[in-house]
C-alpha cells in the first residue's frame, strides 16, 4: 500500500469513526450466570442514588445490607449509572448496547423498546404474591402498562400524574388566594399576569419546550382539554384539533400577549426547577413529587409550594396524564436470578415501611414524607391503608399543601406509544409558540402531525 | 536434475524467512507499537464503522434482526426532519468557514506584525482551546447569549444602542450564535498554525514588496496569502469536515434541536434516531449517508496535503 493510499485508509477510517461509532457501539456484557459455587446467586441493579444524595445513597446501602442479611443466599451488586435513571437517551444506549444490568429501570412508555430491543425477559410466571408479597394490591392498571400480549415484562414501582404546582408565597405577593388556586386555564392566566405584575423578574406561569419535556407537557395540557395525542387505534396523530390549537394558542397569549411567562423559553426539565427553587416561578404543571426536586435537588423551601388538581378548559382538567416508572429483567437470567430480582424489588420497592416507603426513617431526613404520591397500591387495598397511615403518621411536610390534589383524583390518561419520539417532535411546536411572537399555531400543528404520522408509519 | 533444482525454492523460502524474522526482530518495538495502534483502529473504528454499515440494511423489532434492503435509508431521507438538518448543518458550515476560517488567519497575521509579548499574545488567544468545549458553551448559555437584558451580549449592544437579540432563541439568529461560540472555542489551534506557516515565509519577500512601495493590504494579498495558500487550503477543508459534524452546540446550546428545529444538525439526528426515536437501523442509515459526504470532502483533502507533500 502506498503511502497516500494507506493516509487515504486511515483518514476514512477517522471519518467514518466520527460519522458512525455514534450509532454503532454495540459491546455485550455477559456475566457468569449469577450462582457461584457456594450457592449464591448475584444480581447486578442499577439506579442506586449517587453520591451527591447521601441520604439516599446512606438509606439505599442500608436496605442492601438489611436485605442481603434476611437473604444471606443473594448478593446484590448495585450500580449508579448517573444519568439513567431520569435521562431516556442513556436508558436507549444502554439497551442498545446491551450494557443494562441485571435487574433494570425504565419509564412505564419504555416498554416497547425495551421489547424491540430483544432484552426484557418474561416474568409471568415467577410475580405472585409469593415473591412480591402486595403484589395483589399493586394497582392493576400499572400492572397492565407492563403487559404485553397478555404476558408481564416489568414490575411497576412508581407512579405519577400531573396537577397544577404553584408557589404560595409569590401567590400572597401578588394577593391571590392559596387555599383557592385557579381551576381554568382562563384563571391560570389572569394568576399569571398579577404574579409577573407584582414582580417583573418572575414568570407567572412557565412551560417547557425542550429535550423532550416540551411535548410531555402539551400532551399534558392537552389532556386536561380533553383531547389525545394519538387516535384510538393509535396509528395517527390526533392532536391537529380545536384542542391542540386553545393549547398552544393560550400558551402564546400568555407568552407575548400577557408577557407572562418570563424572557428565557427552550427550559428542559431542570432549567424550569432550577427557575422554580430560585422563586421566578409562580405555576407550572407538575406531580407532587416535583417539589421534592425543587427542595432537595435544586435548594428550594417546601413551604412555598402547595399542589392542585390540573386546571381545565371550562373547569378542572377532564383527564390528566400519568405516568411511572418500573423494572425489567434482562432476558438471560437464570430462574434463581429472577427471584432472587423480585425479591429486593418487593423489599426496596413495594413493601410499606420498607426501603422507599420507609417513612420513619426518612421522617428526620432531608427527604419529604407526606406527599400524595407514588401511589402504587389499588385503592381500599391492605397495602395502601399501611402506606396511608404510615405517610400520615410520619408526615414532614405540609401535607395541607397536597390536600387539594388529593382530594380530587382526576382520571389519569397514559402515555401514548412511542412517547418520547413524539415529545422530541412536539418540542418543536412548544418552542414554536414560546419563542417567536410571528408562529403560526396551525402551521405548527400541522407540521408536527406529518412527522408523527410518519414516525409512526415507520415504525408499524 | 531433480536432485539438483529440488533443494532450490526451500533454501530461496528459508532466506525469505530468515529475512523476515530478522527484519520483525529489528523492528519489535515498532510492532509492538504498531499493535496497539492497529488493535484500536480496528475495535474503535474499523468495527464500529462496518457494523453501522451492516446495520443500515437491516432493521431490528423485538430483538429479530432481517435484512430490508435500502429500506431505511428511505425512510431516512422521507424523514421531513432530514433536509432541514442537512440545511442547518451546510448553512453552520458556510457561515463557520466564513468566520471561523478567516477571523484566526488575520489574528494570527495581527500577531505576527506585534514585536514584543508575542508568547503572551499567543498563550492569551489559545486560552479558550483549553477550557472544556461544554464548560465554554455554558458560559455562552447562560451569560453571553441570555435573552434578557441582562446577557452579557444583550447588555453590550445596548449599551452601544444597537437592538438586542433573542440569540438561541429565535430561529434567525441560532445558527450565527452557535458559530460565534463555535469559533470562540476553536480559534486558537488554527491561529497557531498560521502563525507557523507565517513565520516560516522568507523575510526577505516582505522587504522586497516593502522597497516596491507595498502597504500592509498588498504585503497580506501579494505576500502572506500567495506563501500560506496550501495550509489555508487545508485547514479550511479540515474545518469543513469537522464543523459538518456540528453535535455539541446544539445539544448544550440550544438544548437540542433549538427553537423549531433551527439547530438540529445532521449528527444530532442521528442522535435523535439511535436515542430517542429507538431507531439504530435508521442511525447507521444516515451515519453511512454522512460518512460518504465526507469522505468527499476528505478525498479532496487528501489530493490536497499529498500536492503540499
Amino acid at each position: 500500500m502506498s503511502v497516500p493510499q494507506y493516509r487515504k485508509v486511515a483518514a476514512l477510517a477517522l471519518v467514518a469513526g466520527l460519522g458512525l461509532s455514534l450509532t454503532a457501539c454495540s459491546t455485550k456484557s455477559d456475566d457468569d450466570g449469577g450462582a457461584d459455587a457456594a450457592g449464591k446467586v448475584t444480581i447486578t441493579v442499577d439506579c442506586q442514588p449517587v453520591a451527591a444524595q447521601k441520604e439516599l445513597l446512606d438509606n439505599w446501602n442500608a436496605d442492601v445490607k438489611a436485605f442481603q442479611s434476611e437473604n444471606p443466599n443473594i448478593v446484590i451488586k448495585s450500580i449508579s449509572v448517573g444519568q439513567q435513571c431520569n435521562n431516556p437517551p442513556d436508558f436507549t444506549a444502554r439497551l442498545a448496547g446491551g450494557t443494562t444490568t441485571d435487574v433494570f429501570y425504565g419509564y412505564m412508555t419504555d416498554l416497547q423498546q425495551v421489547l424491540d430491543s430483544g432484552q426484557a425477559l418474561d416474568i409471568t410466571q415467577y410475580v405472585s404474591k409469593d415473591t412480591i408479597s402486595t403484589w395483589d394490591s399493586v394497582d392493576p392498571a400499572l400492572k397492565e402498562v407492563f403487559t404485553d400480549g397478555g404476558k408481564l415484562y416489568g414490575v411497576p414501582v412508581k407512579n405519577y400524574s400531573m396537577g397544577l404546582v404553584y408557589n404560595k408565597t409569590l401567590f400572597a405577593k401578588a394577593g391571590l388566594d392559596a387555599a383557592n388556586p385557579p381551576k381554568t386555564w382562563a384563571e391560570v392566566r389572569e394568576a399569571a399576569k398579577k404574579i409577573t405584575a407584582a414582580d417583573s423578574s418572575v414568570a407567572g406561569y412557565a412551560e417547557y419546550s425542550a429535550g423532550n419535556t416540551g411535548g410531555w407537557h402539551f400532551t399534558s395540557l392537552l389532556y386536561s382539554q380533553g383531547g389525545r395525542v394519538l387516535s384510538e387505534d393509535g396509528k395517527k396523530a390526533a392532536f391537529n384539533t380545536a384542542e391542540g390549537k386553545q393549547v398552544l394558542q393560550n400558551l402564546k397569549d400568555m407568552r407575548y400577549g400577557d408577557n407572562s411567562m418570563g424572557a428565557r423559553q427552550l427550559l428542559q426539565w431542570g432549567d424550569l426547577l432550577t427557575n422554580a427553587a430560585a422563586g421566578k416561578v409562580g405555576m407550572f404543571i407538575g406531580a407532587p413529587d416535583t417539589t421534592q426536586a425543587i427542595v432537595s435537588q435544586f435548594k428550594g423551601k417546601f413551604e412555598d409550594w402547595a399542589v392542585a388538581p390540573l386546571p381545565g378548559q371550562t373547569d378542572l382538567a377532564k383527564g390528566t396524564l400519568g405516568g411511572g416508572e418500573g423494572y425489567f429483567f434482562k432476558k438471560d437470567l437464570t430462574k434463581e436470578q429472577v427471584e432472587a430480582g423480585l425479591k429486593w424489588i418487593a423489599y426496596q420497592k413495594l413493601t410499606p415501611g420498607k426501603g422507599q416507603f420507609d417513612y420513619v426513617r426518612a421522617k428526620p431526613q432531608n427527604y419529604p414524607v407526606g406527599l400524595p404520591q407514588p401511589l402504587l397500591f389499588a385503592n381500599g387495598t391492605e397495602a395502601q391503608k399501611q402506606e396511608f397511615d404510615l405517610r400520615k403518621a410520619n408526615a414532614n411536610v405540609p401535607v395541607e399543601n397536597f390536600a387539594l390534589f388529593e382530594a380530587k383524583q382526576l382520571p389519569i390518561v397514559g402515555e401514548p406509544r412511542d412517547a418520547q419520539a413524539i415529545y422530541a417532535i412536539l418540542d418543536s411546536a412548544m418552542s414554536g409558540v414560546l419563542t417567536d411572537p410571528n408562529a403560526n399555531v396551525d402551521s405548527l400543528l400541522k407540521t408536527a402531525e406529518e412527522k408523527v404520522n410518519q414516525l409512526l408509519a415507520a415504525g408499524s | 536434475m531433480a536432485v539438483i533444482t529440488a533443494p532450490a525454492p526451500v533454501k530461496a523460502e528459508a532466506g525469505v524467512s530468515s529475512k523476515t524474522s530478522r527484519k520483525l526482530r529489528d523492528n519489535l518495538t515498532g510492532h509492538a507499537f504498531l499493535i496497539g495502534a492497529v488493535l484500536c483502529f480496528g475495535l474503535f473504528m474499523w468495527f464500529p464503522m462496518i457494523r453501522g454499515i451492516v446495520m443500515s440494511f437491516q432493521r431490528t423489532r423485538r430483538g429479530v434482526t432481517t435484512w430490508v434492503g435500502w429500506d431505511n435509508y428511505v425512510r431516512i431521507i422521507e424523514d421531513p426532519s432530514f433536509w432541514v438538518a442537512w440545511k442547518n448543518t451546510f448553512y453552520f458550515t458556510g457561515l463557520a468557514l466564513l468566520l471561523g476560517f478567516v477571523a484566526p488567519f488575520f489574528v494570527a497575521i495581527l500577531l505576527n506584525e506585534f514585536r514584543h509579548a508575542k508568547g503572551y499574545l499567543r498563550i492569551l488567544v489559545y486560552l479558550p482551546v483549553m477550557l472544556p468545549p461544554a464548560s465554554a458553551l455554558y458560559l455562552f448559555k447562560y451569560y453571553a447569549y441570555d435573552p434578557s437584558e441582562a446577557g452579557l451580549f444583550n447588555a453590550i449592544l445596548s449599551a452601544v444602542g444597537l437592538p438586542t437579540s433573542e440569540w438561541m432563541q429565535s430561529s434567525t439568529m441560532t445558527i450565527p450564535a452557535m458559530v460565534i461560540a463555535s469559533t470562540w472555542m476553536n480559534m486558537g489551534g488554527a491561529v497557531l498554525i498560521y502563525l507557523a506557516a507565517l513565520q516560516n515565509i522568507p523575510g526577505d519577500l516582505y522587504e522586497a514588496a516593502e522597497l516596491d512601495g507595498a502597504g500592509l493590504w498588498k504585503r497580506i494579498w501579494h505576500v502572506t496569502i500567495p506563501q500560506t495558500r496550501l495550509i489555508l487550503a487545508l485547514l479550511a477543508m479540515m474545518q469543513i469536515v469537522a464543523t459538518m459534524q456540528l453535535f455539541i452546540e446544539p445539544l448544550i446550546l440550544a438544548n437540542g434541536a433549538g427553537t423549531q428545529d433551527a439547530a438540529t444538525s445532521v449528527v444530532y439526528l442521528i442522535y435523535q434516531h439511535a436515542f430517542v426515536q429507538n431507531d439504530l437501523n435508521g442511525a447507521a442509515a444516515l451515519g453511512v449517508i454522512m460518512l460518504l459526504v465526507l469522505a468527499a470532502f476528505s478525498a479532496a483533502y487528501l489530493r490536497l496535503s499529498t500536492k503540499q507533500d
